[in-house]
């Protein structure tokens, strides 16, 4: 499992991208949808949603469990990915590709999100 | 942490073989059992078309033997083992005699005066002291045999197949809930023809020694027909779709069988007294004069996947309670097994939903079980 290096990470497992176009991307990593297993039902904030560093904005449904879904940084919902909410499993295909889950214009970048090494030395625990 | 620490969980003698193959694993009963493999969906699919391989090695195994080892368990279960023939097995229950369920029980009679019991690992420790302690002036043994097996579990359409390129073992004669020892890849094996998935399947109750033989052995001659290692996860999906009951969920102390809809298994006609029968007799009355809550399924119309514990809603008001829950991959929809009142159980009931954290999702309510297999 590699997480990509370009990416930035959060502890509670979601993965953000630099901004393109002015807003950023935002997914679960590999380690996390593992750890769900099989992802059946994802909740997702709607656009133009405020969203706040490390508060919950929706949910992810797994056989076994019920996830929140925190976001990474603090701003506004531009776009969700309506492929996800139709075939959940591209959370554990693609977990950093097609299993993308919402694009945020970022207001506010948390200081401790961690780069891709320092994400897998935590995860590895 | 070392191995020897008391709290650390058991692992089966099949342990390295999961962890070479990637299995998430989780503490099941204290037990550190795999999980998965691979996606649970998958692995339930093959066990529905094709088939799986599961190691439940954690289920307890105690051998009650002696000249009075029926007339004890007729008087410690609430069924009629003396009426089990010789080679087959019977679903059954124990209670205290209150009448709440200690375990549901599978029952092999391997001879005239040998019968095995399997436990729930959960309550293993339970039932073999209740046995023990049940068994005080009858002329049988009570051993706990859990460390003397491992348990295999092939289940799924091809099974049959794939057990019969490994065995000479007469498996046409072997009836649904039968059992007969044979040998299995050159390994001696108890072969059952019992499951908790809804499908047709087997159980091998082989030596600890011989599980990863046996194993490898499996895996390699089921692997043309689509056979695939499966975890704890799809085998409860499996189980909830068939309507089976888990000890913990739909069944426990606070009730009896006859609150669980399963009273036929508590026979009263059988010899002799046994423990809870009076409690069960007029749980049984009660049942029949005014009944409790009703054990139902609930299939979603929406996708939110409802839980243990989630409350079961009509007109505003609490009705039941779901037991288990989880998507299901055959339906393609949620599913529950839940306790609703009497009023609200009949299949059809309209204006039934379940709490999911606040939001009542509309479910409709079916007669267990959701799935039966074509036969």
């Amino acid at each position: 499992m590699s997480n990509p290096q370009q990416l930035s990470y959060s502890k509670e497992h979601e993965w953000l991208s630099a901004a393109d176009g002015g807003a950023s991307t935002v997914g679960i990593t590999e380690h996390a949808a593992n750890a769900l297993g099989d992802v059946v039902f994802v909740q997702l904030p709607e656009v133009g949603a405020q969203v706040t560093a490390g508060e919950s904005c929706g949910e992810l449904e797994s056989t076994k469990s019920v996830s929140e879904l925190y976001s990474p940084v603090s701003g506004e919902i531009t776009e969700i990915n309506q492929d996800v909410v139709d075939d959940p499993s591209l959370v554990n295909s693609e977990p950093f590709a097609g299993g993308w889950l919402f694009k945020v214009r970022v207001a506010e970048q948390p200081a401790d999100l961690l780069t891709a090494d320092e994400y897998t030395a935590y995860i590895a625990g | 942490m070392s191995s020897t620490e008391p709290n650390a969980p058991r692992r089966t003698a099949l342990d390295a073989v999961h962890r070479s193959l990637g299995a998430t694993m989780t503490d099941f009963a204290g037990w550190d059992m795999p999980l998965r493999y691979g996606s649970e969906r998958d692995e339930h699919q093959a066990v529905r078309t094709r088939a799986g391989l599961f190691d439940l090695s954690h289920m307890g195994e105690i051998t009650v033997t002696g000249p009075g080892a029926a007339a004890l368990l007729n008087y410690a279960l609430v069924g009629d083992l003396a009426s089990v023939g010789v080679g087959r097995a019977r679903y059954t229950m124990i209670c205290r005699a209150d009448g709440g369920i200690l375990d549901d029980l599978i029952v092999y009679r391997l001879a005239e005066h040998e019968y095995m019991v399997v436990a729930n690992a959960s309550n293993a420790q339970v039932v073999l002291d209740a046995l023990t302690e049940r068994a005080a002036g009858f002329d049988a043994e009570v051993r706990d045999d859990r460390d003397a097996y491992a348990l295999l579990a092939v289940q799924g359409p091809e099974s049959p197949g794939i057990l019969k390129a490994v065995t000479d073992a007469d498996l046409d004669g072997l009836k649904y809930y039968a059992g007969l020892p044979g040998t299995v890849a050159g390994i001696p094996a108890l072969i059952a023809r019992t499951g908790y998935t809804g499908e047709d399947g087997f159980e091998l109750f082989v030596k600890p020694e011989h599980a990863v033989r046996l194993w490898e052995a499996l895996l390699e001659a089921g692997s043309a027909a689509g056979l695939v290692p499966c975890g704890l996860s799809c085998r409860d999906t499996l189980r909830l779709e068939a309507g089976m009951p888990l000890y913990g969920h739909e069944l426990t102390t606070g009730l009896t069988p006859f609150d669980a809809g399963l009273g036929r298994v508590v026979k009263f006609g059988k010899e002799g007294d046994f423990v809870g029968r009076e409690a069960l007799t007029k749980a049984a009355e009660r049942a029949e004069a005014e009944p409790p809550r009703v054990l139902v399924g609930l299939i979603a119309e929406g996708r939110r996947v409802p839980r243990a514990g989630y409350a079961v809603v009509a007109e505003g008001k609490v009705i039941g309670e779901v037991t288990s829950g989880a998507p299901s991959p055959t339906l393609g929809k949620p599913l529950a097994i839940a306790y609703v009142d009497a009023a609200h159980a009949a299949p059809g009931s309209t204006g039934v939903g379940v709490d999911i954290r606040g939001s009542h999702e509309p479910y409709e309510v079916v007669a267990l079980p959701f799935y039966k297999r074509a036969k």
